[in-house]
């Protein structure tokens, strides 16, 4: 396979994402310190109130599966005496520390100073950063985030939340780092991301126009990768987005598709799905190209919506810093209940005009695959399209099997198709 | 509902003579394997307005539903003797057994009795469920019961206050009756009374093993959570009285501890299995609920910061909950082992279960740090094939009689 053609944008994103490895790998000459967190609950501002630099371990795992190293990773940790049941984020990051514990740039990591675990809609990131505690015995600081079990946040949940951060979050990054907390910083921080949110809001839903400017899921992985990593908060977040928009407009003024890894304008749009569930990393490039060699381009994804749901509205409020903070955590993705994620497709489904819903089901996730198949039902029955189901996993290239993929693909298109030669005779 | 916390005799006991335990096992065996629940549906239709509220693993506070008048019907999914067939079409062949076979139940109307449902936190499968089932039975008042992984009273301790509140406002909608403090307070004693008997039956098996067999054990406490707690409480009693009483042989077997098994149940045979292979079991983390709270929850003050507090200070470690200090990680499980003078572990897991095969490497990297030999294995709860397990079993066994 050829190199893949990238955006400017992508490339742009590509030097920030480099930079922040370097902030990290270079902590030992800078004497910055590190925090390990995650992508659902990131609390980038707050970090950056303290000039801690940010380490998203799912987003390293994501990194060793694009570069097809995660698959020994995960063995080793297998060795180990890791479940082959477990999540394969969490296999891929213990295997790389047993190897050697190399960054993307070639530098090995340094230890973490902190683990902010900032657990929002997964269980196993609790565990995640035991196991990683048992390692680095370095500080651990919980920040445990309500489940929306009703559907809605409660003020007891907020409340809980913002307390958390006052007492346990904020004095343990103050203690890490030696910077006393400056509220304003993060105000300022937050207005900035604010800025950024509405510039990727405006990006993602392009995906409603015909033919879409933007692939909402592959491309969209590289849409969201710094609002949902180091750079939310940041003027090179807003950089990146104001690039980003410019490429997407250029793409509706001349009424072009998505531009493909393999450089070509997809313009011949013939099916427009969203799509539910992480993408798998490991075969990212062939399985994008199952779509669009089909003419199938995504118009609207949940993964995109993991690192926040800022489509419905919410905006970090820097009048508000602590109880904004709490609120993006509770409104991420997948720590909103089943049937609020059925309504959140079926008008996905609805307002960006597609022809049905795709799942993608994640064998080793259990926050995004338990009850999948009752969401693609229910999607079904709600908007009266069809859907489908295919499986994959993160970063384990053992459970993805590319014949059968496409064969579900395939079978699904037809269906598509069949549907519509359906309606075109009873109209 | 009239609450006596005295422990008398069942009325399906005869009161003359003492029962054997195998009349007890046998009651709470017919409990057990009833899929249709027909003691919870008689319990209901016996007075007009019952209400009965179902809850899965790991941990309820139990006292609520009971102080609502209501019967809690602990819910481990359908065993070993249950055909799943709907349940299968809702989960991927990775997702563990028990969501597949309690949405079984449901599907199949053995649930229609069933007025309430609490899903506690145990994980993002049974997390999820909870939002199934608020989808496929509409009908029911269908709750998510987190409880807090900070462990502060003023700040994990409020929001698990206001929590409670709110179960405790949901349960009063549900039978339209408002709880008191008096009435919970009258709860929290006889839930006290039953943890005091459920742990006097748990130290008795660990100084008789062969007196208190664990497939005896199991099954009644597996019972005890699906009818009255004043009837368990009886039940209890006449078992730690009739076990003292009997004679049964010692056997050469090994003392085990057995851990991982908290949510998804093992066949009532793996259990049965390991007993034959040469283990007694000494201890273990089946089932949890009536032993997830440690001491005695306080009947003096605010009866839902009593609960509170005994979550935050007196309860078990498990895989759901978070262990805020690295150093005590597992220190519970080597404890418990060390009190129950077991002599090795088992971590028997049930496949694709997040939060037991997660913990694994760690837990059982500090029993081998205190020394503690451990094998582990995994099941499901329909697992049919116990040769493997005995043989396991067996030889771990073997080992530790030869070795240790």
């Amino acid at each position: 396979m050829s190199d893949a053609v990238k955006e400017p944008s992508m490339l742009l994103q590509k030097e920030m994402i480099a930079k922040n490895y370097e902030a990290i790998t270079s902590k030992n000459e800078t004497g910055r310190k590190v925090a390990s967190t995650f992508v659902p609950g990131n609390l980038n501002e707050l970090l950056m109130c303290f000039g801690i630099v940010n380490n998203l371990p799912e987003i390293n795992a994501i990194q060793n599966g694009m570069r097809k190293l995660s698959g020994s990773y995960i063995m080793e940790a297998e060795k180990g005496g890791h479940s082959e049941d477990v999540c394969t984020y969490v296999k891929a990051d213990i295997g790389m520390m047993g190897k050697g514990n190399i960054a993307p740039n070639g530098k090995p990591f340094p230890e973490p100073d902190v683990l902010l675990l900032s657990y929002t809609g997964c269980y196993t990131f609790m565990k995640w950063f035991e196991l990683l505690r048992e390692q680095y015995k370095c500080p651990t600081l919980m920040l445990h985030v309500p489940y929306e079990g009703d559907g809605h946040a409660t003020k007891n949940m907020r409340d809980y939340i913002v307390r958390q951060l006052r007492e346990v979050v904020i004095p343990g990054l103050e203690q890490v780092s030696g910077v006393k907390f400056d509220i304003d910083r993060l105000r300022e921080a937050l207005r900035l991301s604010a800025q950024a949110e509405e510039h990727l809001v405006w990006t993602l839903e392009q995906g409603k126009r015909k033919p879409s400017p933007i692939d909402a899921y592959f491309g969209g992985v590289y849409y969201i990768g710094p609002i949902f990593t180091a750079f939310r908060g940041t003027p090179e977040a807003i950089a990146y987005y104001e690039a980003l928009r410019k490429e997407v407009q250029a793409r509706i003024d001349a009424g072009q598709g998505p531009v493909t890894p393999d450089g070509g304008s997809f313009d011949d749009q013939k099916y427009r799905l969203v799509v539910e569930g992480p993408p798998n990393w490991t075969n990212f490039r062939e399985f994008w190209k199952m779509f669009y060699d089909e003419g199938a381009v995504v118009v609207a994804s949940s993964y995109t919506k993991v690192g926040g749901m800022y489509d419905l509205g919410f905006r970090h409020d820097p009048d508000h810093p602590l109880e904004s903070l709490a609120d993006y955590c509770l409104g991420c993705y997948t720590n909103r209940n089943l049937p609020t994620r059925i309504d959140i497709l079926a008008k996905y489904v609805e307002e960006y005009e597609a022809d049905g819903l795709l799942i993608n089901s994640i064998k080793s996730c259990n926050s995004f695959s338990a009850g999948q198949l009752m969401i693609m039902k229910e999607v079904e029955r709600k908007t009266g399209k069809p859907g489908a189901f295919i499986e994959t996993d993160l970063v384990d290239p053992r459970y993805f099997s590319a014949a059968n993929v496409k064969n579900r693909l395939e079978s699904y298109f037809q269906m598509i198709e069949q549907k519509r030669r359906g309606a075109a005779k009873a109209a | 509902m009239t609450i006596d916390t005295t422990s008398k005799p069942t009325e399906s006991m005869p009161t003359e003579t003492m029962p054997a335990t195998a009349e007890i096992v046998e009651r709470c065996r017919s409990l057990y394997e009833d899929l249709d629940f027909s003691a919870a549906r008689a319990w209901k239709a016996a007075v007009p307005g019952r209400k009965v509220v179902g809850f899965m693993p790991v941990y309820a506070p139990l006292e609520l539903i009971h102080a609502a008048g209501c019967l809690p019907l602990g819910l481990f999914g359908g065993g070993d003797q249950m055909e799943v067939i709907h349940g299968d079409a809702y989960y991927q062949s990775y997702i563990c057994r028990i969501p597949r076979s309690t949405v079984e139940l449901g599907v199949t109307k053995r649930l229609d009795f069933v007025d309430g449902m609490i899903f506690p936190f145990v994980c993002d499968v049974i997390r999820n469920l909870s939002g199934m089932w608020k989808l496929m039975f509409p009908h029911v008042w269908s709750k998510f019961f987190d409880t807090p992984q900070n462990f502060d009273p003023e700040v994990g301790g409020r929001y698990y206050v206001e929590e409670l509140k709110e179960l405790r406002d949901g349960l009063g909608t549900l039978t339209g009756r408002k709880i008191s403090d008096d009435d919970l307070k009258r709860s929290i004693a006889l839930y006290n009374e039953n943890r005091r008997l459920v742990r006097e039956v748990y130290a008795f098996r660990a100084r008789a093993p062969w007196k208190a067999p664990t497939s005896e054990i199991y099954l009644l406490m597996r019972a005890g959570l699906m009818m009255e707690v004043e009837e368990h409480n009886r039940l209890l009693v006449a078992y730690l009285a009739a076990a003292e009483a009997e004679d049964r042989p010692k056997r050469d077997n090994v003392r085990v501890a057995v851990y991982g098994s908290f949510c998804e149940q093992p066949p009532l045979n793996l259990i049965k299995s390991l007993e034959m292979a040469g283990c007694y079991v000494v201890e273990d983390d089946y089932a949890l609920v009536n032993r997830f709270i440690t001491e005695d929850v306080s009947t003096d003050g605010d009866p839902l910061e009593a609960l509170a507090t005994a979550y935050l200070k007196h309860s078990v470690e498990t895989s759901c909950k978070y262990v805020p200090n690295e150093e005590d990680k597992g220190k519970y499980h080597v404890a418990q082992v060390r009190k129950a003078r077991a002599e090795g572990v088992i971590y028997a897991t049930p496949s694709f279960c997040d939060p037991a095969l997660l913990d694994r490497p760690m837990i059982c990297r500090r029993l081998g740090e205190a020394g503690i030999p451990h094998i582990a294995f995994k099941y499901a709860e329909n697992s049919g094939q116990m040769q493997p397990i005995r043989e396991q079993a067996g030889t771990f066994a073997d080992s530790i009689k030869l070795w240790s």
